[in-house]
């Protein structure tokens, strides 16, 4: 199998490349023979690179430890379920994954673009094996996930007890599934500068696959989040690593294309952004890819240091400058077809959101690069942690969600006085509510102030436009308001879909800011003691410590600690906090010990209780108490912007008309800001 | 007579400690295999939880290379040595008289201003802080900018007030659909 597998690989660089020459080749001279050609090579590319990920596995599945990759990441007692992230747990297998998941992108492109965007699929087969071909060179020339050790060993060394859990078998592929599907948008921008091609026409063919890029890469980041949250310990989930800084970049370019790109569909506006924002988004992609991999900035999540950084580095300014030397030279061909009439409009509006994205992608670029500017400059390392993007971003997300409640208030083209008055009311009512609320409560701080408060108003949008729209429903056509809510959101999915994600960001932002009131003490008990902790929503919480029991499990030795938990003298529960040694199939030591967290989430606040070691080998232990306010809210918070995503994903329901497309759908989105410029 | 005294006050004290030790023994038995559970702790002590060591160390970085502050390295990788030293350090100077900026001057001192969480703002570290906000304000200045220029464009390109609302070449076929269309919207 391993044999099969390098051969694959070879195989799979020899059809990349060929798809590449062809795919440029045969839409450069219009050639039939050589597109079918690229075609053709998109699905071998697929097979070859099936071919190679089934052995890797096949490997890891009969622990073949004469291969390096199986034995440094896996060993015989480790869970079956784990086997299974082995592939992607380490460099080269990652990669292996990353390069196999893009040619199924490529290939699916393949099959499921419609006719009218047929001109494009020989260099959209192009870009993909072009950049799968990378991938699979990478491999072969500096992280082959098929080399072989010099000898056998009995077992291997195992997997990183942090990557035992079930958030990392999740995490990882979701994470990769959003940076690998922006390369198919990116493929079609590329074929539409080539083609020059560049009406809305390649917009219609990539929205979905945007869309899906966005969604993967939201669902990788909320795993990620969480996976830090209960496995790593520290309380949080988000830390401004380098490496998950380098998941939100493409995410937030991506976010902001999926807003400006309504400009051009409807206004034929925005040309040049929109195609600036895909390549962007690719070559942030990219670059989150060589942040992680070649060890330039430290980072908890990166791989070791390697060779392979190398490779990234060059292939993203190689791709980068021609990139966008190629959109440079169709910058003529990209003028708008309208002018913006108002500073008070739904375009502008969204102008300013892209403004807000982009400049918090750049902020949080700019930290993350700032220690290696830093010590090329003068010489003195530096860390820039999170004080730092806090401080400087922080002011722009909250600037951020007050847009996402400013914007769809704002009507196209241009808003009256009238109709400003008539949409801001409930929504400006709504957050003042909100405000005096909590300042009667007590709170002050004012980061939180301002998050709850501006939340209130755009929840208030999103409701005022949900009722308007189920009145306006109701009234014309006699239906119940359940059912015209339903309609409503069925009819017009992208639109109602995309309230929803809003709704959804609200109660992120809700949750962040209530992070800032977690209090947290450290104790040593006796079994049978008790350590108390006053919480932030005024309760007052015990901890008792009834025993530590020690067992063997899978691929480990537990020590566990048992906390029983009272609020205000009232039992809640009982946590369990461990000690994790993992072993080897010969009992043998393979990782430090490892931290398993308790947790007792509720929708104020979670207690989280870390067992941090025995004081002389006695039941005395020593714990961490922390209560975190709203935690609960973020994972809410994340499956609502999950299911407005999918809302807005899902076949079917009226499509929005493309301003300069050929598509004949009615038009049918904002519907209240026509009415209102009647 | 307080020599006496001085020595009950010892038995006393010496008796408390051994019932203190045999109670500790009575109560926490040694757990079957100590070595599986971790590196050994030492119990929390009362400057363990004070807020202002606290402060301290969340603004100080963990030498370990986990990227984390000091304070939230000790307390979460339990398996850290660099951490529980440094947190020594910060409680030596604490109890040496320094204030908390003299302990983080200290730590700069000694490890340089990567011992900070955040640059410290002043020099080539400014841009750091600034370039951001800087930029988006240029950036913002300049949209302004041309969206009143795209705007004055568009009101001089204007028909004149009175004039047709519809384009000239829509069909009557495309006004009866414009007029469903219209009639289908909600609001």
């Amino acid at each position: 199998m391993t044999l099969l597998g390098s051969l694959s690989l070879w195989l799979a660089l020899l059809v990349g490349l060929w798809g590449a020459i062809t795919g440029f080749a045969g839409g450069a001279q219009r050639r039939a023979d050589l597109q079918q050609s690229a075609r053709n090579a998109t699905f071998a590319l697929f097979g070859a690179l099936l071919v190679a990920v089934i052995s890797l596995e096949v490997a890891i599945f009969r622990h073949d430890f004469s291969l390096q990759y199986v034995a440094s990441r896996t060993s015989r007692n480790l869970p079956t379920f784990y086997l299974w992230s082995a592939l992607y747990s380490g460099q080269e297998g990652s990669l292996l994954f990353w390069a196999a998941v893009l040619s199924l992108f490529g290939a699916l492109t393949q099959l499921l673009t419609s006719r009218r965007h047929r001109l494009y699929l020989p260099y959209v087969a192009a870009v993909t094996c072009l950049v799968a071909s990378f991938f699979v060179s990478v491999m072969l020339f500096a992280a082959n996930p098929f080399q072989r050790l010099p000898f056998t060993p009995l077992d291997g060394s195992g997997m990183n007890p942090q990557l035992q859990n079930p958030g990392m078998v999740f995490h990882p592929p979701m994470l990769y599934l959003g940076y690998i599907s922006i390369t198919i948008p990116f493929a079609f921008a590329i074929a539409a500068l080539l083609t020059k091609k560049l009406d809305a026409e390649w917009l219609v063919a990539v929205r979905k696959w945007t869309l899906v890029s966005w969604l993967f890469l939201s669902v990788g980041l909320l795993i990620g989040m969480w996976w830090a949250y209960v496995e790593l310990g520290w309380g949080g989930y988000w830390a401004w690593d380098p490496v998950e800084n380098a998941a939100l970049l493409p995410w937030l370019v991506m976010t902001a294309f999926l807003h400006s790109v309504m400009v051009q569909e409807k206004r034929g506006m925005l040309k040049k952004w929109n195609l600036a924002l895909i390549i962007g988004a690719w070559v942030l992609s990219i670059f989150g890819t060589f942040l992680t991999r070649s060890g330039v900035i430290s980072s908890v999540h990166s791989f070791t240091q390697s060779p392979v950084g190398y490779f990234f580095l060059v292939f993203l300014v190689v791709s980068a400058i021609a990139s966008f030397s190629l959109y440079a030279t169709r910058l003529p061909l990209l003028e708008a077809e309208a002018t913006l009439e108002s500073m008070v409009s739904r375009e502008a509006g969204f102008l300013f959101n892209n403004l807000l994205l982009i400049g918090i992608a750049f902020s949080v670029l700019w930290g993350t690069l700032f220690p290696i500017l830093s010590e090329a400059v003068r010489g003195t390392k530096i860390t820039v942690g999170p004080p730092f993007f806090n401080q400087v971003n922080i002011p722009l997300g909250l600037a951020l969600l007050a847009m996402t409640g400013v914007g769809p208030l704002i009507a196209w083209r241009r808003a009256s006085v009238s109709n400003l008055r008539r949409q801001f009311a409930v929504p400006t009512t709504s957050g003042v509510f909100v405000l005096l609320i909590l300042l009667v409560a007590g709170m002050r701080d004012i980061g939180a102030l301002m998050a709850f408060s501006i939340g209130g108003f755009v929840l208030g949008t999103v409701v005022q436009e949900f009722a308007r729209g189920a009145r306006a429903r109701h009234r014309q056509y006699g239906e119940p308001i359940p059912v015209a809510l339903l309609q409503l959101l069925s009819r017009n999915r992208r639109r109602y879909g995309g309230y929803i994600v809003h709704v959804a960001i609200v109660l992120l932002f809700v949750a962040f800011a209530g992070m800032a009131f977690k209090t947290e003490t450290q104790a040593t008990l006796r079994p049978g003691e008790t350590a108390t902790l006053q919480g932030p929503d005024g309760h007052v919480y015990a901890f008792t410590h009834l025993g530590i029991s020690q067992y063997n499990a899978l691929n480990r030795q537990v020590t566990a600690a048992l906390v029983e938990v009272q609020r205000d003298g009232k039992p809640m529960g009982r946590l369990r906090t461990e000690k994790r040694q993992h072993v080897d199939a010969l009992g043998r030591p393979t990782f430090e010990p490892s931290t398993e967290v308790g947790i007792m989430s509720g929708l104020r606040v979670d207690l989280y209780v870390v067992l941090a070691g025995l004081v002389n080998g006695t039941e005395q232990a020593v714990f961490r108490f922390t209560i975190n306010p709203l935690v609960w809210w973020v994972w809410f918070g994340g499956l609502v912007l999950v299911i407005g995503g999918l809302i807005v994903l899902w076949p079917g329901g009226t499509a929005v008309a493309v301003k300069g497309s050929k598509a004949t759908s009615a038009q049918a989105g904002y519907a209240v800001k026509l009415e209102a410029e009647r | 007579m307080s020599d006496r005294v001085s020595r009950r006050e010892f038995f006393a004290f010496a008796a408390a400690a051994a019932g203190a030790v045999i109670q500790d023994t009575v109560a926490s038995a040694r757990v079957y295999d100590p070595e599986r559970a971790g590196h050994p702790r030492e119990p929390i002590t009362a400057a363990d939880n004070d807020a202002g060591i606290q402060a301290v160390e969340k603004k100080l970085r963990c030498t370990c290379g986990c990227g984390l502050d000091i304070y939230t390295c000790r307390t979460t990788d339990f398996t850290c040595t660099y951490s529980p030293a440094l947190h020594k350090d910060v409680l030596r100077l604490a109890g040496q008289g320094k204030t908390a900026q003299q302990i983080v001057d200290e730590f700069v001192r000694q490890y340089g201003e990567a011992a900070l969480m955040a640059p410290p703002k002043r020099g080539f570290n400014l841009a750091g802080y600034f370039v951001p906000s800087i930029a988006i304000v240029i950036a913002g200045a300049f949209l302004v900018r041309a969206i009143r220029r795209w705007t004055r464009e568009a009101q001089a390109a204007a028909p004149p007030p009175g004039g047709p609302t519809l384009p000239p070449d829509a069909t009557p076929a495309e006004l009866e659909r414009l007029r469903r269309e219209l009639d289908r919207l909600p609001g």
